[in-house]
């Protein structure tokens, strides 16, 4: 598999709602194995462009092709090659760590065998070895956080998106989650991340901010505090941000 | 199929771990069942009956005799004409009629065969039937003692007649009322508040973008309840056939199925409040307020629609729960088939496909 394999490729991707319109003309490409951050003030259209792109929205207009497949014609083996971990806490709190893990796993289509494997490999890295049969409710965020990221990744999806994932974590849990991210990537899965947090954009590969619906620029961390003269990404973060027309 | 069996099992594990949804699921229906049927009834004990004997022989002075002797009855006067039984009816002291007709003991010498009447204020149904039970026992005992000494058995006849009331309208009618009932509750309700409590807690989203169909995913939340709602049908049954001794008189395979119609129409009423809604609490109002109250009202099981204003009656055809009800108290009460039904059940059926398909339907745009 050559290492140039796009993964994500989006074209003019536009979202309107009425007259709004959430996510203009956006354009551009993730490469396999990448860790991408999708930045953006709230309100400018991260979360509507990435609903489009896991196939939870449809688009108005423009193109798109994940893992390869169409975003119009082939949504069914989009949902299988994507893995989706949302905003919200997104396990069952009244479930045991296992029965989520063998739902989410069932629901994928897995086999007992993959489960029972995928589950072995994924309680030893988490640690959770005493915790399998306490209620997922009960485990303390940081936890809760890192195991929902393991059942989305449990199909070794070929992306997997991640929408804010480590709000109200404090940063040593934030680390260790990071340590999950990429781990995965070293897998081969792309990860499609968005966030608040500007030194976890200096984690990603590449990142993305966007403003009022667009995207402004899309660079390295590196390049992009270099464009803009920046110590730091916040810096460059607030430079664009102040442009923003639309706010909350 | 593998998937919509993890699916299932999930949503097990919901119900089972929710001690309040147990509760409502299991607890109301028997409670609802129990309250209805004894705590509503009237103690038949010490229960003052009238005699009125217009034979005055052997065979009437035993058999009051032996009624006097029961501690369910005290026989306080005897009398009178019609006229008077009636009116000491109306004044509500007494609680049955035992009449003797003027050639009793004739009738038994002579044709072997001789009828008394039962006479039952039926407004309370309950202590009625039990009254009657217990005197046409009281007869049916002398008659077997009498005739063991006879070659030729002697045959009293008690003819029964309920006052008020001759068809017990409203009154056997509670337990296909309260099937309706629980099941509009556990089926609409709960399905209800459960899907919608996924779109809370976010885990929507995660199933939507998961491979398994949007449509399964409302089958499969949805799939559990029929089960569970079918679970308190037999309940409600069993405590009604053995705990308050009212036998299904029609097909049981008949009323199950019908059960299954009208709980999946409960389904899909379930479904589309939750594809309408956003919060379990909005969800649960409208379950309530919107259906379970109409439920009461129009079912025909609290109050008789044939007694509400026109408008009211027309409104009472919308709501599936008085077809539902028809169907049951045919079956269960009359023991009508299905030929005697197959109105109503079309009726169901329509309103099933109506709910589905406009669900369905909405919950396609949801997803745009």
């Amino acid at each position: 598999m050559a290492e140039i394999e796009k993964v994500i490729v989006c074209e003019k991707l536009t979202k309107r709602f009425g007259d709004f319109i959430a996510t203009n003309e956006i354009s551009f490409e993730v490469k396999k194995g990448e860790i991408f951050g999708f930045l953006g003030a709230n309100g400018a259209g991260k979360t509507t462009a990435m609903r489009m792109l896991c196939g939870l929205s449809a688009p108005s207009s423009g193109s798109a092709a994940i893992a390869g497949y169409d975003i119009y014609k082939e949504p069914e083996q989009i949902k299988r090659n994507v893995g989706y971990m949302s905003q919200k806490f997104s396990l069952y709190e009244d479930l045991t760590v296992m029965e989520n893990i063998r739902f989410f796993g069932g629901i994928y289509g897995l086999t007992n065998q993959q489960i029972d494997s995928k589950t072995k490999e994924l309680i030893t890295t988490l640690g959770l070895e005493n915790e399998t049969k306490k209620l997922v409710g009960s485990l303390p965020l940081g936890w809760k956080q890192k195991l929902s990221f393991s059942v989305a990744v449990l199909h070794e999806p070929k992306i997997v998106f991640l929408d804010e994932p480590t709000g109200g974590v404090d940063p040593v849990t934030r680390r260790q989650f990071w340590n999950l991210i990429y781990a995965a990537a070293d897998r081969g899965i792309t990860v499609f991340v968005t966030t608040h947090y500007m030194d976890e954009a200096e984690y990603c590969n590449r990142i993305s901010i966007m403003v009022d619906g667009k995207i402004e620029v899309l660079d390295t961390p590196g390049n992009l505090k270099k464009q803009f003269n920046a110590e730091s990404m916040d810096e460059v973060f607030y430079q664009l941000a102040r442009s923003a027309k639309r706010g909350d | 199929m593998k998937q919509f069996i993890a699916f299932v099992r999930k949503e097990f594990y919901h119900v089972l771990r929710d001690k309040r949804t147990l509760l409502i699921l299991f607890g109301m229906p028997i409670a609802q069942i129990l309250i209805f049927g004894f705590a509503l009834s009237n103690e038949v004990k010490d229960s003052q009956i009238l005699v009125v004997d217009y034979a005055r022989d052997d065979a009437s002075r035993h058999i009051i005799d032996r009624v006097e002797a029961s501690r369910y009855f005290e026989v306080c006067k005897e009398a009178m004409s019609h006229k008077d039984i009636l009116s000491t009816f109306q004044e509500g002291k007494i609680k049955a009629v035992l009449v003797f007709p003027a050639d009793f003991n004739n009738d038994l010498l002579h044709n072997n065969k001789a009828k008394v009447q039962v006479i039952t204020d039926a407004t309370d149904i309950n202590t009625a039937n039990m009254i009657t039970n217990y005197l046409t026992a009281i007869i049916t005992d002398y008659q077997n003692d009498v005739n063991e000494n006879l070659s030729i058995p002697y045959q009293i006849i008690p003819e029964t007649r309920m006052l008020y009331n001759p068809q017990l309208k409203g009154a056997h009618g509670f337990v296909p009322g309260v099937m309706a009932l629980v099941l509009m509750l556990v089926s609409v309700m709960m399905t209800a508040i459960s899907i919608v409590k996924e779109k809370e807690t976010g885990t929507m989203e995660i199933l939507l973008v998961s491979p398994f169909k949007p449509i399964l995913v409302i089958f499969a939340k949805a799939f559990p309840y029929l089960i569970l709602s079918l679970i308190n049908v037999s309940a409600i049954l069993f405590l009604s056939v053995f705990a308050l001794e009212l036998p299904v008189k029609g097909s049981l395979v008949l009323l199950f199925a019908e059960s299954t119609l009208f709980i999946i129409t409960c389904l899909s009423l379930g479904i589309f409040i939750s594809i309408k809604t956003n919060s379990q609490q909005i969800a649960m109002l409208i379950s309530l307020m919107g259906m379970l109250l109409p439920t009461m009202m129009f079912s025909g099981f609290l109050f008789p629609i044939e007694n509400m204003p026109y408008p009211l009656q027309v409104v009472s055809n919308i709501i599936p729960s008085k077809w539902f009800y028809i169907i049951v108290k045919s079956i269960m009460i009359k023991g009508l088939g299905i030929a005697a039904l197959w109105k109503e059940t079309v009726i169901l059926i329509g309103m099933t496909m109506f709910l589905l398909i406009i669900s369905l339907k909405s919950f396609k745009i949801r997803l745009e």
